[in-house]
């Protein structure tokens, strides 16, 4: 009789590895999205791309609009609550979201504090740089972790950034000593307990997928390469110039990942990517990685 | 046995090797047809039943499995048993029909209905209580009459045996049970397939 334990929201998350999560906005999106083997839909009003360059403030989706989708698809649907914002993920557990992401690409409604996630009983992905940020959100209760990258930039610069960086991180746990791990705890702000978890288990104590940036079947292998377990696609598919071609290929080439073959031949035919931007491009202030604490 | 496939289309298949490891039998990765090769058995994990039955026709592993699973046995949890089913009420997943068992997916309702409840065991003589963890899990509705219930949840069957194919509806994989695998793998269990079937017949 445990409903919305932590193992079962961990479950959700381990069901969901090996495969890819796509953004939509609409019905025919979402099942685009499921015809070509997504294993979750995001479901939001806008695509991060469009809300960058829309400007604005950026909040949880219209319930109408979940809706539909949630009865048009059979496989998970997840959607983004601002960071902080309890109510909003208080809306989404009442319209029984599968997944809710308390995400940067929206615009924060609380600047000091985020969700405590344990009181819900839907589970929470949440995003991170490295491996402190992570673990304050495993804390709180989030059952999956992914990298933040630069969402709706379509370049992967960031995601790889932040996946070297946690794995990297963990990497150099495993050789602290206890004493070690007291102040590595203080250094990158996480509760000791699960520093030493992570410690010992030479990994997070939650499934750690990839987003933001991803454009290409070559980005999905290569993220998965670098340590992700699944890979979030937001606006790489519905900006690319062919998104049911460029979902399928994303797929298949997930799957098969180490697989060069297989990732060429997943590649082979496919029309434009979405064009995308140099970090350069983006003035730090306007960079949505930056929102979190 | 020695060496167990794991289908990684998608899905929980990660903890399927968990547990081959800790029962001391080497599990391989099978996403391709050359992988049935040299393997004795094959689970088909927990995921999404959509993603896996279109990439299990992506990269041409029908028609290999139907014809592996001639010889050897096979073991599905939650997604794992909708693809094996004889039918399922959804047209958006097409199964591999080697349990003569229909099944509704996501019958319990979203992953706010996602649970860990006891359930009820009968091994031939034997009974027993185990957690059952149901994730978005599907129902089994009707059940053919050479399939065998093993296990119930109040009046929900949760996992059934006929012949060497064996399907749950949940993950003991997530809970680190590994007694249902050794039903199917493990031959020197006295729950292995070969026994319960003997048992049940009698």
């Amino acid at each position: 009789m445990s409903k919305g334990s932590f193992e079962v929201k961990v479950g959700l998350a381990e069901m969901l590895k090996g495969g890819v999560i796509m953004d939509v906005t609409n019905l025919e999106h979402a099942q685009i999205a499921e015809s070509t083997g997504a294993c979750a839909v995001m479901a939001l009003e806008r695509i991060p791309a469009d809300i960058r360059s829309d400007g604005g403030i950026a909040r949880m989706s219209d319930p109408q609009m979940i809706k539909e989708i949630q009865k048009s698809v059979s496989i998970p649907v997840m959607a983004k609550c601002r960071i902080g914002h309890f109510a909003e993920a208080q809306v989404l557990e009442t319209l029984e979201i599968d997944f809710i992401d308390e995400s940067e690409v929206l615009t924060p409604a609380d600047e000091h504090n985020h969700i405590w996630k344990h009181d819900f009983k839907v589970p929470f992905v949440c995003g991170c740089r490295d491996l402190g940020e992570a673990l304050r959100r495993i804390a709180e209760g989030a059952a999956m972790i992914r990298t933040k990258g630069e969402a709706g930039s379509g370049n992967i610069v960031e995601a790889v950034r932040h996946m070297r960086t946690v794995m990297g991180q963990i990497k150099r746990l495993t050789i602290l000593g206890q004493d070690e791990l007291v102040t590595e705890a203080k250094v990158i702000g996480a509760p000791l307990s699960l520093v030493q978890q992570v410690a010992k288990l030479g990994k997070l104590p939650v499934p750690n997928f990839a987003a933001g940036g991803i454009a290409t079947p070559a980005d999905a292998s290569l993220m998965m390469q670098l340590g992700a377990e699944s890979v979030f696609v937001g606006s790489g598919i519905f900006k690319s110039d062919d998104p049911e071609a460029r979902a399928k290929s994303i797929v298949e080439a997930t799957t098969h990942y180490k697989d060069a073959d297989r990732v060429a031949a997943a590649s082979t035919g496919l029309k434009k990517a979405m064009k995308g931007l140099e970090m350069s491009e983006i003035p730090e202030e306007e960079r949505l990685q930056e929102r979190g604490w | 046995m020695n060496r167990i496939g794991i289908l990684e289309l998608q899905g929980d298949f990660a903890l399927h090797h968990r547990i081959f490891e800790e029962m001391g039998i080497g599990s391989v990765s099978v996403k391709l047809p050359r992988h049935l090769d040299g393997i004795e058995g094959l689970v088909i994990p927990g995921g999404e039943s959509t993603t896996m039955s279109l990439l299990m026709d992506s990269f041409n592993l029908r028609e290999p499995i139907l014809s592996f699973a001639t010889n050897y046995p096979v073991m599905g949890t939650c997604a794992g048993l909708i693809l094996m089913a004889t039918k399922v009420h959804d047209s958006r997943v097409v199964p591999l029909g080697l349990l003569d068992i229909s099944v509704d997916r996501n019958a319990y309702g979203r992953q706010i209905m996602s649970s860990t409840e006891p359930a009820q065991f009968h091994f031939g003589e034997e009974s027993f209580t185990l957690p059952a963890t149901l994730i978005r899990a599907p129902k089994i509705i009707e059940v053919g009459k050479n399939v065998r219930v093993l296990g119930k949840c109040g009046e929900e069957p949760l996992i059934v045996l006929s012949g060497h194919f064996l399907g749950l509806s949940f993950h003991p994989e997530i809970d680190g049970i590994s007694i249902f695998h050794e039903i199917l793998f493990d031959s020197q269990s006295k729950y292995f397939w070969t026994i319960l079937n003997q048992v049940h017949a009698a």
